[in-house]
């Protein structure tokens, strides 16, 4: 009898253990408790390049993750980029004439978007479109850039 | 010469074949005797503590030293780049997506499915399993569903407690002894590292591993050759065929799951 | 055969025929046990006697032939009938085939709590009775690893009657067991069967106890029944076969040599 109690103890702390394990790597591990789809609202941002932005990359507003980026599709009547992104809640009062850029972290880091709040009196609301965008600078571009404006100035 | 090889290819091809038609029409038998478990959790809670409770040391200390190292080596790669603030997500995901699945079912299956082999494969060859269904009763529910249960619900679990003590050895090593900022080892885990995409389909891949690994050390146990010779030789077939379903299957599970 | 002839067979096999891993071990037999005697099948090592156990409790399927067991026939009734069946039927295998990880009291108890819904006083009422009836009440906390072969096979008889079935199975039930402990089970045999009213079959190669306890002996070798009656029948059997296996002669109808090729051309053939 007190066997069969030592193994069914034992058996309780195993699945104690596992189901602990998972509940770690779901709320500290993963980004569960950063996001949920349901805690946010989304925004559209045309872009005429998105780089190497995925879904799933962050926005932030100075630095600090705000949301992510959940769909790229592309307009095909206006040749543009459409990224939609899903901001927090608790960051809801972004003025109408915020703008939006994609940046790199670092030389060759992650991209990201930053959106840079400006000054108007209303607010973007819930399938709010982001006009003000910047598109990502594209590293070759700016080699080759650079590489012609040198050649001009040599001749 | 040609003819003769070709010959035994096709013989060992259809053999193979024979047996996993002969798993599977097992596999039925078996999942047809799981309901008959529901009025008996004191067979299930036994067969978790000696395929689950067992295998946890094992597999704490494993993903423990796992972790360390990997948490020392991607250190030492990282911080040529100036990046160690992402051990932390590197760490995480080759832990939750590849090496906590497959290294647990490997470890289950050494330490676990053998076991299960042995113990099936002993019971047959010293009749227990015939006197039992002479005694009418099923050994198919009253031995081999409750040992394949437990181990198809344990190896979730060992691989989940796999990856998070993994997890915790890097972070021991890399923000204790090498210095990496503790708020950036989480933080940047948590951006990098998504619940549907990582840690869920981890999660996936440990239930299929599950169900594979303990699906056959049960079949082995069951279809051993009733010697003591046959069930050594089922004991070693239980490892190796695990190890090459494990890998193969995980194989295709990452093309289907990260592959786009 | 007349009504009641047929009444007092409990098992009824005829024409048996049944290959296993390519060799025919049974070929056309035809077997009748009488409710309520012993009777023991006897032949050498490895000529199906275990196989017929298998073939009357179901566990295998004859390839032609039929069994009926209480008028029922075995390999027709379904998996349901089938175990309803196997209830009234007890087997005690060559090995004793206790349950390892389960205690001698629990070995006891394992058919009853399977089958029946009786309250743990009762369960134990009826275990510590048939561990009396074997004489092993005192060892029921002991685990199979703890006992000799034949308190093992004591503790697997009185498993076998643990669901009181209507008939038991021995399978070589003598082998390998000191004097004393062949005497025990040779007696336990016998008093079990008159006094609970059991049918017995005994399968073995022990010329002496089975003379000793069966009522009627069939005697089956190459798959086939070489003669069959009482012990004292048998004993006067005109087959030579029978005569050589009763005294254990070395040679006869069962030559000392297996099947070769000329000696002499063996020794010197591969030479040249
Ligand atoms: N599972 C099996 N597969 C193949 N052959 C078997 C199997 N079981 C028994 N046999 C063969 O059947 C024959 C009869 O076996 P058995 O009935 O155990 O003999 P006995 O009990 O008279 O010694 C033996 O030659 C044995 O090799
Ligand atoms: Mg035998």
């Amino acid at each position: 009898m007190n066997r069969e109690r030592t193994i069914e103890v034992s058996v309780g702390i195993f699945v104690a253990a596992g189901l602990a394990a998972l509940f770690m790597l779901a709320m500290k591990v993963s980004n569960l408790s950063a996001l949920g789809e349901r805690g946010g609202y989304t925004l559209t941002a045309r872009f005429e390049n998105v780089g190497g932005l995925k879904v799933r990359s962050p926005v932030r507003i100075g630095g600090v993750r705000v949301g992510h980026v959940t769909a790229i599709d592309y307009d095909m009547q206006n040749y543009e980029a459409i990224v939609t992104l899903v901001v927090d809640r608790r960051y809801d009062r972004l003025p109408e004439d915020t703008s939006a850029s994609i940046y790199t972290a670092g030389l060759l880091g992650e991209q990201f978007i930053g959106l840079e709040p400006g000054g108007s009196e209303s607010f973007l609301g819930d399938g709010g479109e982001i006009v003000q965008t910047q598109s990502a600078l594209v590293l070759e571009n700016l080699i080759g850039h650079f590489l012609y404006s040198k050649a001009a100035e040599g001749s | 010469m040609i003819g003769g090889w070709l010959q035994s290819l096709g013989h060992s091809g259809l053999c193979f074949f024979v047996r996993l038609g002969r798993s599977a029409l097992f596999m039925g038998r078996v999942a047809a005797g799981l309901p008959s478990l529901l009025p008996l959790p004191r067979l299930l809670v036994r067969e978790l503590h000696s395929v689950g409770v067992l295998s946890m040391a094992i597999i704490v200390l494993s993903g423990l030293s796992v972790g360390m190292v990997l948490g020392l080596q991607m250190y030492n790669t990282l911080v040529d780049f100036g990046t160690e603030e992402s051990l932390g997500p590197v760490v995480a995901l080759s832990l939750v997506r590849e090496l906590g699945p497959v290294l647990t079912a490997l470890l289950f299956a050494g330490r676990a499915g053998s076991a299960l082999t042995a113990e099936i494969g002993l019971m047959k060859a010293t009749d227990q399993l015939s006197v039992m269904e002479m005694m009418a009763v099923d050994p198919l529910k009253r031995v081999v569903a409750p040992r394949f249960l437990a181990g198809f619900l344990s190896l979730p679990l060992l691989a989940a407690i796999f990856s998070a003590v993994g997890i915790l050895g890097s972070y021991f090593v890399g923000v204790g002894l090498l210095g990496v900022d503790d708020g950036a080892f989480w933080s940047q885990m948590q951006s990098k590292v998504d619940l549907q995409e990582d840690v869920i389909n981890g999660v996936i891949k440990s239930v299929v591993f599950g169900w594979v690994c303990s699906w056959i050390a049960v079949f082995e146990g069951y279809d051993a050759v009733p010697t003591t010779e046959g069930v050594s030789r089922a004991t070693t077939r239980t490892v190796v065929h695990s190890a090459f379903a494990v890998l193969g299957l995980d194989f295709v599970l990452t093309a289907l799951m990260f592959g786009d | 055969m007349n009504q009641s002839d047929s009444d007092d067979l409990l098992v009824r096999m005829r024409g048996i025929r049944f290959a296993i891993g390519g060799r025919q071990i049974i070929d056309g037999m035809d077997i009748d046990i009488p409710r309520g005697k012993v009777t023991s099948i006897m032949g050498p090592s490895g000529t199906g006697k275990t196989t017929l156990l298998r073939l009357i409790g179901g566990q295998w399927r004859p390839q032609e032939g039929s069994v009926e067991v209480d008028g029922v026939s075995v390999h027709r009734v379904g998996r349901e009938g089938l175990y309803r069946l196997r209830r009234k039927m007890g087997m005690l295998f060559q090995s004793g085939a206790l349950f390892t990880h389960l205690s001698v009291f629990e070995n006891v108890a394992f058919p009853l709590r399977e089958h029946t819904r009786l309250p743990e006083a009762i369960i134990r009422h009826l275990v510590l009775m048939k561990l009396e009836a074997v004489g092993l009440r005192g060892a029921r906390d002991l685990m199979p690893s703890e006992l000799s072969g034949g308190m093992a096979r004591r503790v697997a008889l009185a498993r076998a009657i643990a669901l009181d079935p209507t008939m038991i199975m021995y399978d070589e039930p003598f082998v390998g067991q000191d004097p004393i402990t062949v005497g025990v089970i040779m007696q336990l045999i016998r008093r079990l069967n008159d006094t609970l009213g059991l049918t017995s079959i005994i399968v073995s190669h022990d010329v002496q106890e089975v003379s000793a306890i069966s009522d009627r002996i069939y005697m089956i070798s190459d798959g086939k029944v070489v003669d069959h009656g009482s012990p004292r029948a048998l004993a006067e059997s005109a087959s030579e076969w029978v005569q050589q296996f009763l005294h254990g002669r070395p040679d006869g109808p069962v030559p000392f040599h297996y099947p070769a090729p000329d000696y002499v051309a063996d020794l010197f053939g591969e030479a040249s």
